[in-house]
């Protein structure tokens, strides 16, 4: 790692010196530095289950889903009600006003976890695995909601709350707490181990990938200039907030994205009104897709592996990153902020990556060919070939531009808003990790900081491929110590939501708004 | 026993000398307690930033500690002064909505608003605390200039 950063200093440095040309150059020293460092553990993490080409930790993810699915009777749908009553503040004490109210605490995850995983990530998945990944995107969803139940709940159960009212939680609290209240061994180790993985999460699928693609959809609009530009720009804003203490500049962005993800929506949704003729083709080639794969060369294992893995880099759920958001609320119930963030998934995956999945298929930039009607693959770049050969953003860019042509300016102005406040939370996220491990001393802070922004340079300056394989490689690396976690304490779960649903229909909590 | 109850819409130092010297003179012409209530606004569909929801609960506490000492406790001692009867609160909110809502809970004849604030720009776009409750109070309302 230290190996790296000497690199991408010494490489920004140089590239000032000698002029664009060389700028592209050290580029490729760094992108080639980045895939020959993390190539092994990459593979490690999406290697097949033996005999099989179906990932593991797609597997691992899904399965744990499904159990927490049936172990809580389907409380995604059957809770949904409750969580939008929550939502509505229908069941906040007045005298509670001036906390953070549930919809606060939804919003503010959202604007985590809602960004580029719902732009690149969709367009990754839609022109890898074809229109079929939506389908099983959208089940990941689903079945992904119970995961954020359970992770939500303990991450408030078992926080740290310290005098002076604020708050540390998540996945390594839970993990030590619980794991020492019920008796079992090694819950500290396993609590080290998945904040080295979340700050490394952090610095990938938080940050480079956040950069990475911010950049490319710059160099979309603007035309091309060297990545490492964009990093130096993005890491001095990101240095301002989160070192500089300026938080201006974060409110300002919480505060424009939300709106940019409602204004994100609402396009989608004019598009596809515009094409209400095509949506009901559109769901069948994406169900049919599921199943045979409409010529893409995985077929329907290669649309659900790309559904999974995108679905779960979007809504995070089960990775633990939910955790921590959700537990600096303060809150009496922590089940109450498991059913809020269950909407996550939902709004997140359901809603927000099936509309850019649906404007994708329907521009039609996905060429398709015209005598068997099945899509055309390109062996070299293992992808569906598209209009203008583009991929991630760019693809999901020039498929709303079919429609609007001043989209792509939009769209690059929305991707860095989204870009920087999923790299403002995350930077939160590994923190939280970072000083777990070394303490909450001011200077380990910092240290980390610098950290943080020095990878956003090297996220800007690498090309796609190794970025974002290592960015999902990390976050699912969390995803394995967090579940196991989850399955241990997972009856702490059920034994709050039994105790916490008997008093509801008790009347012992308290409905304020009818 | 006083005979009535005002609600006093109090929002600090600007409201001292105006507001609260001609309520405590009301109160003792009709031989009436007051209601000082100094509103927080606050909404619950505003966006935080994640360092600001875990900041959110100690900063509440500071507000309130803050409020009552600077603004609330100083009213209350000048009425007691004064020899009325007052009581007190400080509540978050939507501020015209909370002295409203705490008017007809106290069940209070009239409440007292003072005019400071309602020449800022913001006041004059989106409507200042007595415009607001001019339109919504459920007793006589008196603005103090």
């Amino acid at each position: 790692m230290t190996r790296i950063r000497n690199s991408a200093a010494l490489a920004v440095l140089g590239a000032v010196a000698a002029g664009p040309a060389a700028a592209q150059s050290i580029d490729e020293t760094i992108n080639k530095a980045f895939a020959d460092y993390t190539g092994w553990y990459v593979s490690f993490i999406f290697a097949p289950v033996p005999g099989t080409n179906f990932s593991w930790i797609a597997l691992w993810l899904v399965v744990a889903a499904l159990i927490f699915t049936f172990y809580f009777s389907f409380i995604q749908l059957k809770g949904f009600g409750h969580s939008i009553a929550l939502v509505k503040g229908d069941y906040s004490d007045p005298d509670d006003a001036g906390e953070v109210s549930h919809f606060q605490a939804l919003a503010t995850a959202l604007s985590g976890t809602v960004g580029l995983g719902n732009i690149a990530g969709v367009a990754v998945a839609v022109g890898i695995g074809g229109p079929g990944a939506t389908f099983w995107m959208i089940l990941a969803g689903l079945f992904g909601m119970a995961t954020k139940f359970t992770e939500c709940t303990l991450g408030v159960k078992y926080r740290n709350e310290y005098p002076d009212g604020h708050v540390s939680g998540g996945p390594m609290y839970y993990i030590t707490k619980g794991f020492k209240e019920r008796g079992i061994p090694g819950g500290k180790v396993l609590a080290v181990i998945f904040c080295i993985f979340t700050i490394l999460g952090a610095l990938g699928g938080g940050n480079m990938f956040q950069a990475n693609q911010a950049h490319a959809q710059l160099a979309n609009v603007i035309g091309d200039y060297p990545g490492w530009i964009t990093g130096v720009i993005l890491a001095g804003v990101t240095f301002i907030v989160i070192v500089g203490g300026i938080k201006s500049i974060a409110r300002v962005t919480e505060k424009v994205v939300p709106f940019m993800g409602i204004f994100y929506v609402g396009v989608s949704l004019v598009i596809l009104l515009m094409n209400y003729d095509m949506i009901l083709w559109a769901f069948g080639q994406i169900f049919l897709g599921a199943f045979t794969g409409l010529g893409v060369a995985g077929g329907f294992t290669g649309a659900l592996i790309q559904g999974f893995r995108r679905a779960a880099f979007s809504n995070e759920a089960g990775i633990g990153s939910a955790a921590i958001a959700h537990s600096a609320v303060k809150t009496r119930e922590p089940v109450t902020e498991g059913y809020v963030a269950l909407l996550e998934p939902f709004i997140d995956t359901v809603v927000i990556c099936t509309m850019t999945a649906l404007v994708i298929v329907i521009t039609g930039v996905m060429q398709v060919d015209p005598e068997t009607g099945l899509y055309m693959w390109d062996s070299e770049a293992g992808r569906i070939m598209t209009e203008g050969d583009v991929t991630g953003v760019a693809l999901t860019s020039s498929a709303f531009a079919t429609v609007f042509s001043w989209f792509p300016l939009m769209l690059a102005i929305a991707v860095v808003l989204f870009a920087f406040s999923t790299m403002i939370s995350w930077s939160y996220y590994g923190l939280k990790a970072w000083t777990y491990l070394f303490g909450e001393s001011k200077g380990s802070e910092v240290t980390f900081k610098v950290i943080f922004c020095l990878f956003i340079v090297i996220g800007a300056a690498a090309s796609l491929g190794p970025v974002i394989d290592f960015s999902d490689a990390m976050l699912f690396s969390m995803a394995i110590v967090n579940i196991v976690g989850l399955y241990l304490l997972m009856p702490i779960v059920r034994a709050e939501l039994a105790h916490y649903v008997s008093r509801l229909k008790s009347g012992e909590i308290k409905r304020f708004k009818h | 026993m006083p005979k009535e109850i005002f609600v006093v819409a109090y929002e600090g130092e600007d409201d001292k000398d105006s507001l609260l010297t001609y309520a405590l003179e009301r109160a003792a012409k009709d031989d009436s307690a007051l209601h000082i209530l100094h509103v927080l606004e606050w909404s619950p569909y505003s966006f935080l930033t994640q360092e600001e929801v875990e900041e959110r609960h100690g900063r509440r506490k500071q507000e309130i500690s803050r409020a009552r000492e600077v603004i609330l406790e100083p009213a209350l001692a000048a009425a007691a002064a004064a020899g009325i009867t007052a009581s007190g609160d400080i509540r978050y909110g939507q501020v015209v909505e909370i002295i409203a809502e705490t008017a007809t809970r106290l069940e209070a004849s009239m409440i007292f608003v003072g005019r400071s604030g309602s020449n800022s720009i913001t006041s004059r776009v989106f409507g200042s605390v007595p415009l607001g409750l001019a339109q919504i109070a459920p007793v006589p309302t008196v603005i103090v200039p």
